[in-house]
């Protein structure tokens, strides 16, 4: 067995007892009797695997849809975080105009600014996607800043009297230096942009994984709503571990640890 | 192609940038009464030196003397507060910049480059395609023992060959003077004694006007001309030393001859202050 097997068995030992714990919980109704929750409200993991294949379709497309949201704002945000980075690193006037409003922007209460952002462009992608950008920005912003800084001086000299200019330290030095450090920003920003569209649609949407829960929650379908929660964490995980693997190829000079 | 094998690099203007050693055809480096200071800190105190085109000058001292502001001073990264320094006629830090090129203490290799890449960042930075910077780099990698590594990356070579890399890179900037920082810095002291002998051989014949910081009064010996012994706060030249044959093909013989052994212990003197 290799290493790396071994390395998973320790938490997949420890899934499949929780999961038969809970099994057992929800059988014998020991959670409904302790909290006096009605009993169809709680679930058996059972149960929730019944609601992933009984309402796949239903699933798919709503998982369609958020996805789509998510690839988009993330795309978005990124673009915006790396140029804003590169802009603030270059300037010492746009550093002092725009950082202080980078960190205020991270201040802005989300939950109370959603429905606003609901009312003015709609239940289309548009606030979905503005929520996600928001959330996903800093990270990828403040990461690629430190990796633009992280450069050795001494590596900046000796370009210099080999006739760099300043836009070709950037592009031979700094820029590839940041790369580990945006994907770091990358990998938490998607992790949290999921959390952004389900959050865009809970506040309004007519599709969407997260307009699934709240419509489920309403049906008291809480299998559904624990199933919906299960895709979308399959989603958050996957979307990581692609970063991950584009990481690794591009970031390819890195020793492998 | 730059030169046939086994040719010293001479001085090559790339294509694509005018040529700012024009008008001056040697590039002997000149500093009189020159000086530095970091606010009130005195780096550098009325530093008088000379080196000739297809001179080595080495120059020794403790650290934190001022060697690599001195340095920085002659290669145009900082301006002197007092005194002249010139390359040829260029005296403005800008030109003086074009006319220099530093290899670090450490190596800065770029870790995503191959080391073929690393070597031909000079031309590559002028504008050269790629392919174009790899043909003129490719012979001279093989001169300095690097074939067969080309490929590489800078995590794979061993300490010496990675500092005979970001040696060829520097002689790739096509500039009339070196500057060697500490080269061989980092190298454990077998390492070193074989690079020391490598660089003594590729200098051999060379064009270029070397200044070579080091620590190691024994490497400053070995490879200069002359050596100038530097003491600390602030940094001044205390002694200036001749050496009769410098660069001689046996290292072990050539450091370990009587008179080499005298001048040793004369700049050994002279950092411990006893200069007379």
């Amino acid at each position: 067995m290799s290493t790396r097997t071994r390395a998973g068995l320790a938490p997949a030992a420890v899934i499949v007892a929780a999961l038969v714990v809970w099994e057992l919980a929800a059988r014998w109704d020991v959670l409904a009797d302790l909290f006096s929750i009605k009993d169809f409200l709680v679930p058996a993991p059972s149960g929730i695997a019944e609601a992933l294949w009984e309402d796949r379709e239903l699933l798919a497309d709503d998982a369609w849809v958020t996805l789509r949201e998510v690839v988009l704002g993330f795309a978005l945000a990124a673009a915006l975080g790396v140029g804003f980075a590169i802009c603030i690193h270059l300037s010492e006037t746009a550093r002092r105009a725009l950082y202080p409003l980078l960190v205020a922007s991270q201040t802005i209460p989300i939950i109370a600014i959603a429905p606003i952002l609901i009312v003015w462009f709609g239940f289309g992608l548009g606030p979905k996607l503005a929520i996600i950008a928001l959330i996903c920005f800093f990270p990828i912003t403040v990461n690629t800043l430190d990796g633009l800084r992280s450069v050795d001086p001494e590596l900046v000299k000796m370009l210099r009297t080999l006739g760099a200019d300043r836009m070709q330290i950037l592009r031979r030095a700094e820029l590839p230096s940041a790369l580990p450090y945006a994907f770091s920003g990358a990998k938490v920003a998607v992790a949290v942009a999921v959390i952004g569209a389900v959050f865009g649609e809970w506040v309004g949407a007519n599709e969407g994984l997260g307009h699934l829960m709240v419509t489920a929650q309403a049906q008291l379908l809480t299998a559904r709503v624990f199933a919906a929660i299960v895709v979308l964490s399959v989603m958050a995980i996957a979307l990581f571990g692609l970063l991950s693997l584009l990481e690794r190829r591009v970031v390819s000079w890195r020793e492998p640890r | 192609m730059l030169t046939k094998s086994g040719a010293p690099i001479t001085r090559t203007p790339t294509s694509s940038r005018s040529d700012p050693a024009a008008g001056t055809p040697r590039g002997a480096v000149e500093l009189r009464g020159a000086g530095h200071s970091f606010g009130d800190l005195r780096a550098l105190e009325r530093i008088d030196l000379s080196v000739p085109a297809a001179g080595v000058l080495g120059i020794v001292g403790p650290s934190g003397c001022g060697k690599s502001t001195l340095l920085e001073v002659i290669a145009g990264l900082l301006e002197p507060s007092d005194g002249t320094v010139a390359i040829g006629i260029a005296t403005a830090a800008e030109e003086r910049l074009a006319h220099c090129a530093l290899m670090p203490q450490r190596d800065l290799l770029l870790p995503w480059l191959s080391a073929l890449d690393n070597a031909a960042l000079a031309p590559s930075i002028a504008g050269a395609s790629r392919a174009d910077a790899r043909e003129r780099a490719r012979p001279h990698f093989r001169r300095l023992g690097l074939g067969g590594f080309e490929a590489t990356r800078p995590a794979e070579l061993s300490g010496g060959m990675r500092q005979r890399v970001a040696f060829l890179r520097t002689l790739m900037a096509g500039k009339p003077v070196l500057l060697l920082d500490e080269p061989f810095a980092s190298l454990d002291a077998i390492t070193r004694a074989e690079m020391q002998a490598w660089l003594a051989g590729v200098l051999a014949g060379d064009e270029h006007a070397v200044v070579l910081v080091t620590h190691d009064v024994e490497e400053a010996l070995y490879l200069s001309d002359r050596v100038a012994v530097m003491t600390p706060r602030p940094g001044r030249i205390a002694a200036m030393l001749e050496v009769p044959s410098p660069r001689r093909v046996d290292r072990a013989a050539a450091v370990t001859s009587p008179e080499f052994v005298a001048l040793r212990e004369r700049a050994l003197r002279a950092l411990a202050g006893e200069a007379r």
